[in-house]
């Protein structure tokens, strides 16, 4: 099969899954680097579990996307990622797996949107971080249980019950940072107008969101934007913050543009797999 | 009860080994050594989970990034699990929190030992968490029924962490050169700071006698350190790897490996503050901590205005 | 009189405990809470262990996230430590050894013959 891979059904879904698969990846590894340095032992063990429910979610996206490129025909296989190392394996007839696609890709590979990038900075900008992302992905695993691709909506099931924890887990702290202190309430609000500029690129369509949604496979996210202003609209009511007014909405994460704090993290992340390649540990 | 026969029937529970509960009597001296030691047990657990820590965000596959992060967060589990045993003899965390941050409290100087390879992930699981079994699985019988408790789920947890460590150091053992090398070098490191962690010498240990016989304390440092070398230095030979101890010798006579003679000015030092990141650790818990209090403030606050809110409320259910 | 307040539940003698840390402020704290999971349908309630939180809610999930990481639990409670009321450990004699002579209280107390079947 020689067709131009930008047409190509399969190429779509690869792009589809790695865009949800580095989204949970940078999330969970983000909120790992809480482990150890929480504010209290309790919530130190909270955050824990979700960053493991979010690595997890990645390992079984990352396997769907591996199998996707080994079942790429030769000729087309080379040309998906930009990244030398992975590429190297590749052009080799290699098979590649979960870790290739974690460790082996450079930053213009990664699919993952900007808001799960920015550092953890204090326990105000986490909230925000996952408030944030957390209401959009319960409300896209809701729907993307239904995909018509079974791997992905068994994957969407599974990961749905995890994320319904997450989102009670970040609004209850919304509504305690909010409604706690003056000195918490005004750290959370900066925290969401902070953040606010990244949420933008969670609804924008992709390519690949296009194709699949076409294809009964992913979801049409302009749906669920009403429904996300809504649902995070009534958490600040009850923490008694205001919803940010910014206009001006960051984007390009989704199409592999990213901001400079991806670099570092991936530099942190990917070290060994650099320093000491080709081996198992 | 008059305070002898108060004193009478508690040597006659620990005599019959009848566990110690909360609110029983207890001799002032027995709860401050048990307040002491479960809450340095629990600060060890907590400061522990940092050099650790340092390797959940360059651990070498997805894989082992999870198992690690699960172990690490284990750690605050037992952290909090030994700290809320010392709660039942009347300290609160944050007082013992207030210790360490001081540094009236200690905890296990081997976690004022760096970690610069991937291989200390394994030798920490192989080696420390060995080290800390042999010393708990005994805790699990310990007189005073909280702490014993707590000791049975820590111990009950833990046994996936030492083979989680000994799988990393066997991979690394079977792999490459470097990698070889690495888990020699590993070994190499930890092995000294490990063996030190059974604390010192029975001779130079002033409790020990008193502990023994509250049964807070169950085998002597001797003792769990023989026993410990005895089964490690087996393990190291089943990965082809190489205790670094010129004088270990197997004894057929005692049955046990001698072993030669240990660095105590080190072990001293470290205990002192100057190990290569008692600063370091120490500054991190401290930065949680403070970098914290606005959080768990505005929790409480939080609480407190909503307990506020729902008091009319239920009242005018009732009416 | 001691301070009630510190010698709830399961919890021993704060002034005991000692010297310096009675004056501590705890005020602040996060309260402690008593933590008990039923770890399968038709078993009852068990006493895990204790953890803190500032509110029920976050006492159910931080019980959730410390106690039932390996399918531990099916079901939680949390009651506030200091709602916990116990028995004295000094009333001991008093109140339990009575029931040692009560033997007639437990069905071996009754030498039936062998051949009673169904009882």
């Amino acid at each position: 099969m020689a067709t131009d891979p930008k047409d190509n059904t399969t190429l779509q879904l690869l792009h589809f899954t790695l865009q949800m698969a580095d989204n949970a990846l940078i999330n969970g590894h983000r909120l790992s680097e809480w482990c150890g340095h929480g504010p209290v032992l309790e919530q130190d063990i909270a955050l824990s579990n979700i960053a493991l429910d979010h690595i997890g979610q990645a390992r079984s996206l990352y396997q769907y996307a591996a199998s996707i490129c080994n079942g790429i025909n030769s000729e087309n296989r080379q040309h998906l990622f930009a990244s030398t190392s992975l590429n190297q394996k590749i052009s080799k007839g290699e098979m590649i797996d979960e870790d290739d696609l974690a460790y082996l890709r450079d930053a213009w590979d990664f699919r993952n949107v900007l808001l799960v990038e920015q550092p953890n900075t204090d326990w105000a900008f986490t909230v925000a971080r996952s408030f944030y992302f957390d209401s959009f992905n319960f409300l896209f695993l809701s729907v993307l249980q239904n995909s018509s691709d079974s791997t992905i909506a068994a994957i969407a099931e599974k990961s749905l019950k995890e994320v319904n924890y997450h989102l009670r887990w970040s609004s209850e702290w919304i509504i305690r940072l909010g409604d706690g202190t003056t000195e918490s309430h005004q750290r959370i609000q900066d925290a969401l107008n902070d953040r606010w500029c990244f949420t933008g690129e969670l609804f924008q369509a992709t390519d690949a969101d296009v194709a699949m949604n076409a294809q009964g496979v992913g979801v049409d996210i302009s749906m669920i934007k009403q429904q996300w202003l809504e649902q995070i609209q009534s958490v600040l009511n009850e923490a008694t913050l205001s919803l940010p007014t910014g206009v001006w909405m960051q984007e390009g994460g989704k199409q592999t543009r990213h901001s400079e704090h991806l670099g570092y993290l991936l530099a942190e992340m990917q070290f060994m797999q650099r320093a000491y390649p080709h081996m198992q540990w | 009860m008059t305070t002898k026969s108060f004193q009478e029937h508690f040597d006659k529970q620990i005599e019959n080994e009848v566990s110690i509960e909360p609110r029983d009597w207890m001799p002032d001296d027995y709860r401050k050594t048990l307040i002491r030691q479960i809450s340095q047990h629990a600060h060890s657990e907590i400061v522990g989970m940092l050099p650790e820590g340092n390797w959940i965000t360059r651990a070498p596959s997805l894989r082992r990034k999870c198992v690690l992060l699960a172990k690490v967060q284990d750690e605050g589990g037992h952290g909090l699990y030994l700290y809320s045993a010392a709660e039942t003899l009347g300290i609160s965390r944050d007082e013992m929190i207030e210790q360490l941050h001081s540094g009236k409290a200690k905890y296990s100087s081997i976690f004022n030992y760096p970690t610069i390879t991937w291989a200390d992930m394994g030798a920490i699981g192989w080696l420390v968490d060995g080290a800390a079994i042999m010393n708990q699985v005994p805790l699990c019988r310990t007189s005073y029924g909280p702490y014993a408790r707590a000791m049975v789920r820590v111990c009950k947890e833990e046994s996936f962490h030492q083979r989680q460590g000994y799988e990393i150091m066997m991979t690394l053992a079977n792999g490459t050169e470097v990698q070889k090398k690495m888990a020699q070098d590993a070994l190499n490191r930890w092995w000294w700071p490990s063996i030190m962690m059974f604390g010192p010498s029975d001779a130079d240990s002033p409790h020990t006698v008193q502990s023994m016989k509250w049964r807070i304390k169950r085998f002597s440092n001797d003792e769990l350190r023989q026993k410990f070398i005895d089964v490690t230095v087996e393990q190291a030979k089943l990965i082809g790897l190489t205790v670094p101890d010129p004088d270990l010798k197997w004894n057929e006579a005692t049955g046990h490996y001698d072993f030669g003679k240990i660095n105590w000015d080190e072990f001293w030092n470290v205990v002192k503050g100057n190990g290569p990141c008692n600063k370091e650790r120490l500054q991190a818990r401290q930065k949680a901590w403070n970098d914290g209090a606005w959080v768990r403030d505005a929790a409480v606050a939080h609480a407190q205005k909503r307990k506020f809110k729902e008091t009319p409320k239920s009242k005018s259910e009732a009416a | 009189m001691k301070n009630i307040f510190h010698r709830y539940g399961d919890y021993g003698d704060r002034e005991a405990a000692g010297g310096e840390n009675t004056h501590h402020d705890t005020s602040n704290e996060w309260p402690l809470w008593e933590v008990f999971i039923r770890s399968k349908a038709g078993l009852d309630h068990k006493h895990a262990g204790s953890l803190h939180a500032a509110d029920a809610n976050m006492a159910i999930e931080n019980a959730r996230d410390v106690y039932t990481r390996r399918m531990e639990g099916v079901s939680i409670w949390v009651v506030e430590s200091k709602y916990v009321h116990a028995s004295d450990p000094a009333d001991a004699e008093m109140l339990y050894e009575p029931a040692n002579d009560k033997i007639y209280r437990h069905p071996t107390f009754y030498n039936l013959p062998d051949e009673l079947k169904h009882m």
